[in-house]
């Protein structure tokens, strides 16, 4: 009985919850435009041809270990690679070409979101939005939990598991110093088929809608990282379906950060509502223990009281049967004696008749 | 209280060896994590790269907590809803509970790139929009509760009289303090994935699976304090005062609360498969791998329950508590490994390596060593002579 | 206020202030059930 009260509170509890953590992001109506006139990148991987100069540029930019296999070996190719602590970014070759079928690049690195899932999930908020542009960390507070790395959609953060007294989270950074400066970022400048092309965002949205609109048999209807997750930094144009190369094809628009926040919005609600609760139920099974207690005692001293009254009723009885017993004696005793008393003045008349 | 025959034996008992050389092993495997970073012990290649939390998250600290959740569960039962009748595993409830969280902060404090700094949450910038924040913090200051909740049997100990009537003082209110917290910090295990929908299998994936984390620790907390009580009873038999009967009793009501508790976590699975209309994955093999999960491992409990509390089996009931706790065991792992990334090539995903898996086995090995240490030392099963009329 | 042209920024603040208006709830409610309670003694 009492578990199902708990059971209740339970259901009342997984309510409230459901009614919070079902889709927020649909009754949220605020809309985030971002920093205005931040920078990014266009990455037309119709025009790359896995050369892989900009991998060479960015070591060399951020004073990484040179490539593990040549730029001119294509077997590199055949594994599937992903940036890590050496490597900030990687080109990996989709639809192998093997007959008709030509073979499609894509260079992948740090997304740069608008809205990122690193800086939301950091527990000590190393991660920051530029009004540049790039998504910026601080190794000064990192305490390297790698949430970061779990979170991100887009698998792009590495860490120095070999270093022991620093380790950071690496990845691409959109060479923010040298965007300071003024200049491109290095991949941008080096690569040979102008596949990558920077500027601000909302301007290389129009270079791409221009260049989908001018050759529509060459590119997807699509420009990647628009909208998806909330919108990248880094835009892609693809002669392919985005999700031949590992792109999240049909992503909702939603930042993910959002989808966190349906279960945080209920924290604060627990803080205030569980101490009311559950004190309020403490304080009702205290006062039905008490209650309880007294209805104990109080049955106790009935039955005492009870046993007590039967006992006098008994003896009331008993004492009125004793003085009825006495009446009837006396009654008995008397009428005899009037008896008695009458016979002895009958008798004495009958002597006595003159 | 009588001379523990134990005391007389040798310490070369065939668990103390096993125990000796799963730890001496593992202290070695902790030098090399803390002399040579992470990699020392596995963490390398891709797989490190796209699946960071290994054993010592996904196990250690992802099961280890809701298997300690018995003594938030038993401490709201006694202290808040007045079932004075479970008064007696209160205290085995709260320190298997306080080693379990301890432990996991161990193995957190292994795994961080730098433990030192672990306290950051707390004092140095915080990330409010992280749900790993409040379990940081909830962590920290449950720790703290669960030491408060237990300090009376370490004040008996000590013969402390004062600071143990102050303990006792104010154990409703840390109760209630630590039911807050674990409600909180249990949910949000659960809630980490929220942000990873392209991540996790869209079975185990739901905006509820912060609910289902903390109905399962409700679940989980309630068995480990059946298997615990039936252990100690057998293992620790002299320092147990509850009666075979007493406990048998126990395990039966605890039964019929585990029961319904799983017949809950039984339902709002199969409420969030609708919600989210994911009817179509059960016909996978991974589908059906869920299916294993979900009534293996949690309705098949569930109706074992029900069954020992109506045939009054303890037995069975205690055997129904040992398929849940693998339960949990399973769904924590495959939430957050199993399933995880199972979109990416092999090398990328989770790859057992042996020092980290013998790490974690080290971890928690000291942590029933503990449990053994205080369990023979401190008024935990019995009553202290001196308080024996006072509670 | 402050500039809340992303969603991070937005929830960086909100969250902030929600938590710290809980926890002083959680304190103030502490001294009020404390208060409530007293009168019952009497």
């Amino acid at each position: 009985m009492i578990f199902s009260r708990r059971r209740f509170l339970g259901g009342v509890a997984a309510g409230a919850g459901a009614l919070v953590a079902t889709p927020a992001q649909g009754a949220s109506h605020l809309h985030f435009a971002g920093h205005p006139g931040r920078i990014g990148l266009l990455h037309d991987t119709t025009l790359c041809v896995g050369c892989r100069s900009c991998e060479v540029a960015c070591k060399q930019v951020n004073s990484l270990p040179p490539l593990v296999r040549p730029a001119d070996d294509k077997s590199v190719f055949d594994k599937k690679r992903r940036p890590s602590d050496k490597s900030y970014t990687v080109v990996n070759r989709y639809r192998a070409g093997a007959g008709k079928t030509p073979a499609v690049y894509r260079k992948h690195q740090c997304m740069h979101c608008n809205e990122p899932c690193c800086a939301s999930v950091c527990f000590v908020k190393a991660f920051s939005k530029t009004p540049e542009g790039p998504v910026l960390y601080d190794p000064s507070v990192c305490v390297g939990c790698r949430y970061c790395m779990t979170a991100c959609p887009y698998n792009a953060l590495s860490y120095e598991y070999d270093k022991l007294w620093d380790p950071r989270v690496v990845r691409c950074t959109m060479c923010y110093p040298r965007i300071k400066q003024g200049k491109a970022p290095a991949c941008s400048t080096v690569c040979p088929m102008g596949a990558i092309t920077y500027g601000r965002r909302d301007e290389l949205l129009q270079v791409a809608r221009n260049r989908i609109d001018r050759r529509p048999n060459r590119y997807v209807n699509h420009i990647f990282g628009e909208h998806e997750f909330g919108g990248t930094s880094w835009l892609f144009l693809s002669g392919v379906p985005f999700k031949e190369l590992d792109l999240h094809e049909g992503a909702s628009h939603t930042p993910l950060p959002e989808l966190s926040k349906s279960f945080l919005s209920v924290v604060p609600l627990v803080l205030t509502i569980w101490p009311g609760l559950l004190l309020g139920i403490y304080a009702f099974s205290k006062r039905k223990e008490k209650l309880s207690q007294a209805e104990l005692e109080q049955t106790v001293a009935r039955v005492l009281a009870e046993a007590d009254e039967q006992t006098k009723k008994k003896l009331a009885a008993a004492a009125q049967r004793a003085g009825k017993d006495k009446e009837r004696a006396v009654a008995l005793a008397v009428k005899k004696a009037l008896a008695e008393a009458e016979a002895t003045a009958k008798e004495a008349d009958k002597e006595d008749p003159k | 209280m009588t001379e523990s025959p134990t005391q007389s034996k040798s310490l070369l008992t065939p668990f103390n060896l096993v125990a000796g050389l799963i730890l001496a092993v593992g202290a070695y495997v902790a030098f090399l994590r803390f002399s040579s970073g992470l990699a020392g012990i596995g963490a390398v290649g891709d797989s490190a790269q796209s699946q960071p939390w290994g054993m010592l998250i996904s196990f250690n600290l992802m099961c280890g907590v809701p298997l300690s959740a018995g003594g938030f569960v038993m401490g709201t039962a006694v202290y808040i809803f007045g079932m004075k009748q479970y008064r007696l595993v209160v205290r085995p409830a709260v320190l298997v509970g306080m080693i379990g969280y301890f432990f996991a902060v161990v193995a957190l404090l292994m795994d961080v790139g730098r433990p030192w700094r672990l306290p950051y949450p707390m004092v140095v910038q915080y990330g409010v929009t992280s749900v790993l924040f409040l379990v940081a913090w909830h962590v920290a200051l449950y720790l703290s509760t669960q030491f408060v909740e237990f300090s009376p049997a370490v004040f008996e100990w000590l013969n402390w009289k004062r600071w143990r009537k102050v303990a006792v003082a104010v154990a409703v209110g840390a109760v209630i303090f630590g039911v807050i917290l674990s409600t909180l910090h249990q949910s949000a295990l659960g809630a980490l994935f929220l942000i990873t929908p392209t991540k996790v299998h869209p079975l185990w994936y739901s905006p509820f699976i912060g609910l289902f984390f903390f109905v399962s620790a409700i679940a989980a907390g309630i068995c480990m304090v059946i298997l615990e009580s039936a252990l100690a009873h057998r293992y620790f038999r002299e320092k147990v005062e509850m009666t075979t009967e007493h406990l048998d009793q126990i395990t039966i009501g605890l039964g019929k609360a585990a029961s319904i508790a799983l017949a809950v976590y039984f339902a709002i699975k199969v409420i969030g498969i609708a919600h989210g209309n994911t009817w179509h994955y059960l016909a996978s093999p991974i589908g059906h791998w869920f299916l294993l999960e979900l009534l293996g491992f949690s309705l098949l409990p569930c109706v074992l329950f029900a069954a020992g509390v109506r045939e009054r089996r303890p037995r069975l009931i205690r055997w129904a508590a040992g398929l849940t706790v693998l339960g949990i065991i399973l769904n924590r792992l495959n939430v957050s490994i199993i399933t995880f990334n199972l979109n990416l090539p092999a090398e990328q995903r989770f790859q057992f390596h042996w020092k980290e898996v013998w790490l974690s086995l080290a971890v928690v090995m000291a942590a029933v060593l503990t449990y053994r240490w205080a369990v023979n030392r401190m008024p935990v099963h019995h009553k202290h002579p001196l308080y024996k009329t006072v509670h | 206020m402050e500039t809340t042209k992303t969603l991070f920024d937005f929830m960086t603040y909100t969250k902030g202030v929600t938590y710290l208006l809980a926890v002083l709830f959680m304190v103030g409610f502490t001294f009020f059930w404390l208060f409530l309670v007293d009168r019952d003694k009497k």
